[in-house]
């Protein structure tokens, strides 16, 4: 087996398995391994087909256009592009937001931050995790959990669901919102409106609260298990508040080496380029950003939620401070490097966000009449947010008759493009190296993958293509074997 | 709060090509009574979608599709149990399972209307083939719409 797995010496005498998790229309994932008679594994690589249209669909577009047709990029996170195109014209505007504009965003933020880690803890992970990485593929998805675990199945879904109450309530709609706006946001939060979402928050509360307990839970009962799997270290980035506060809608970027050491801190994000910068590789689609200071090739860094839950210096609300510091002390602070952590960190996050919404639900800003601020119109703008995923960078430069005349987006997905390598590669040397090829033991890769919650540009899904399929070729590129998940579910062999 | 007995479930994104079928479907119905029918747009369906269901005498789900026949494929759907757990979409049947797991009751009687597309890139109209799809596929849920309302009303 080669050291770093991500370049075979000699790949031609090599067979290779790809694994296909999440074809789509548009947006395309699979891994790929190399492995030689004996199952040692020389090779392993994570190609994400990252759309790069986008920056041609919105040129020459009014840049006022811009927040809503962001929402077309992406079904899954739509509101993150929506919110981060949106700080990004408030710069082209030069408005300074109003209270009342930057309450509503942050409501509608801190929702989407809700519901996205609802769906993703609970209907996309917990099978793998409640169940075992191997389990019977038959019973590990969100039916088997249904069937298991009738509660925990049915919080996640009224998680999720106010979730995009809160989306609905402040974009106006549950696709297409247009509440936030250049220089603001086109709608306050009525009285109905709040009353209607703080009638069921203390809930969402006692049920994030909860949800903090099953992941800590899950931790301890499989300590080596989630200490080691996929485990590497890491630089970091992540936006922090001016006094270090955890913020995932403003602050300034943060990054710490793998051993914590300062590289910069609340650096201003209007310049982003001077401190991040996109290489590419012959082998991915998707572009590998890296942290100047340190270069291409060791520069590399993670963004999302166990970043930013380790390396901000407290969270501002009260419950998920708690479970901050229990998290950061625990086992000696293994979970806050662990790549397993992230699902643990992912719901200190959720009971962050359902804090932060009922501390705004509270705020009478919410129903202010102050809308939209005004200033000098500038040439260029930058929007960053801490995603559900991680942080997202928004770049516009804008003409004389605004329009839109380039675009640049950095996605969280992009930010992990490769920490999500180095985990398969941890995995494939811990779990596939030398060993039969198992179902089970491909989930494994899976696993690690999805602890990072990467989004697959998945805005179309057409029926009849998201097939799951794991080729074996031979050495010349024959097909030995196959094994095919079809979009309802169903296996089979030669298709 | 009193739903409307017929939800139709749109799925799409307008902005991708083909994956607007169901978009334009909907519009081309021009429902006005939504006492009797609510629609719904979303991009797709996800396992929160069983809150909306929830009620209802029926639902018909629209969506586009690379493999049925052509110009479309109109069905009487169920539950089925669907193990495609790593996708961020659900099929619509997974969704009526994952309604009958979560609230323990017989979901409404479902229909999934296919049409027919072919591409699906960012910022591409809709394609010739699937326009030509569209207008009968409309025309047929049209039809449906006022044979089920005869007969449930």
């Amino acid at each position: 087996m080669t050291d770093n797995l991500e370049t075979a010496a000699h790949p031609g005498k090599l067979r290779r398995v790809a694994i296909d998790p999440v074809s789509r229309v548009e947006g395309h994932g699979k891994v790929t391994l190399l492995l030689d008679e004996n199952d040692r594994v020389h090779q392993v690589r994570l190609h994400i087909v990252e759309f790069r249209g986008f920056e041609k669909f919105i040129q020459g577009r009014p840049y006022w256009e811009a927040p809503v047709m962001v929402q077309r990029l992406c079904g899954i996170c739509p509101v993150s592009h929506h919110i981060a195109a949106g700080k990004a014209m408030d710069m082209i505007v030069g408005a300074t937001l109003t209270p009342t504009a930057e309450k509503v965003r942050r409501l509608m933020h801190y929702g989407q931050i809700l519901q996205s880690h609802a769906l993703h803890f609970f209907h996309l992970c917990s099978p793998d995790l409640l169940f075992g990485f191997d389990s019977d593929v038959a019973k590990r998805n969100i039916v088997g959990i249904a069937a298991t675990y009738p509660d925990i199945a049915r919080q996640g879904v009224l998680l999720r669901k106010f979730g995009q109450e809160v989306i609905r309530v402040t974009a106006g709609k549950r696709i297409h919102g247009t509440g936030s706006i250049p220089g603001g946001v086109n709608k306050n939060v009525s009285i109905e409106e709040r009353d209607y979402l703080l009638k069921d928050i203390e809930q969402i509360v006692a049920w994030s609260r909860e949800s903090v307990a099953i992941a800590r839970q899950l931790f301890e009962q499989n300590l080596d298990l989630y200490n080691n799997f996929g485990t590497f270290k890491t630089h970091t980035l992540n936006l922090v508040r001016a006094d270090g506060a955890l913020d995932l809608y403003h602050g300034g970027l943060r990054a710490r080496d793998m051993n914590g050491a300062s590289l910069f801190d609340h650096y201003d994000y209007s310049h982003y380029w001077d401190v991040i910068f996109e290489d590419v590789k012959s082998w991915s689609y998707m572009k590998f950003p890296f942290l100047r200071s340190l270069g291409p090739e060791t520069g590399w860094y993670r963004v999302g939620p166990l970043t930013r839950v380790t390396q901000c210096d407290f969270i501002p609300t009260p419950h998920a401070e708690t479970q901050r510091k229990e998290f950061i002390a625990f086992n000696g602070g293994s979970a806050a490097g662990a790549t397993l952590g992230f699902h643990w960190a992912r719901m200190i996050e959720m009971l962050h966000a359902s804090e932060v919404i009922r501390d705004l639900l509270h705020d009478t800003d919410l129903q202010g009449n102050d809308l939209v601020g005004k200033g000098e119109r500038q040439e260029r703008g930058v929007g960053v947010i801490e995603a559900p995923r991680g942080t997202l960078i928004h770049h516009y430069k804008v003409d004389e008759n605004d329009q839109i005349m380039r675009c640049n987006l950095i996605v969280s997905t992009t930010h992990n493009n490769q920490a999500m390598n180095e985990a398969i590669r941890q995995v494939a040397r811990q779990y596939i190296d030398g060993r039969k090829l198992t179902e089970g033991l491909l989930n494994h890769i899976e696993v690690a993958i999805r602890a990072f919650d990467p989004c697959l540009s998945c805005a179309t899904h057409a029926l009849g293509k998201m097939p799951l399929q794991v080729e074996l070729l031979d050495a010349q590129g024959g097909r030995v074997d196959v094994l095919t998940r079809a979009s309802d579910g169903s296996y089979g062999g030669n298709p | 709060m009193m739903v409307a007995p017929l939800l139709i479930f749109a799925i799409g994104n307008e902005s991708r090509g083909d994956d607007a079928l169901a978009p334009h479907l909907v519009r081309q119905l021009q429902i006005e009574d939504q006492a009797w029918v609510e629609v719904v747009e979303e991009y797709q369906l996800q396992v929160e979608h069983v809150t909306d269901l929830l009620g209802r005498n029926a639902v018909l789900f629209v969506d586009a599709d690379v493999s049925c026949d052509v110009p479309f494929h109109f069905s009487e759907i169920t539950a089925a149990q669907d193990t495609s757990y790593t996708s961020h979409a659900m099929t619509p049947s997974a969704l009526l399972h994952a309604f009958q797991q979560v609230y323990g009751i017989a979901t409404p009687v479902c229909f999934l209307q296919r049409i027919r597309g072919y591409g699906f890139e960012l910022g591409e109209d809709l394609s010739d083939e699937a326009s030509a799809n569209l207008k009968l596929a409309a025309a047929r849920v049209h039809e449906w719409l006022a044979d089920f309302r005869v007969t449930r009303e």
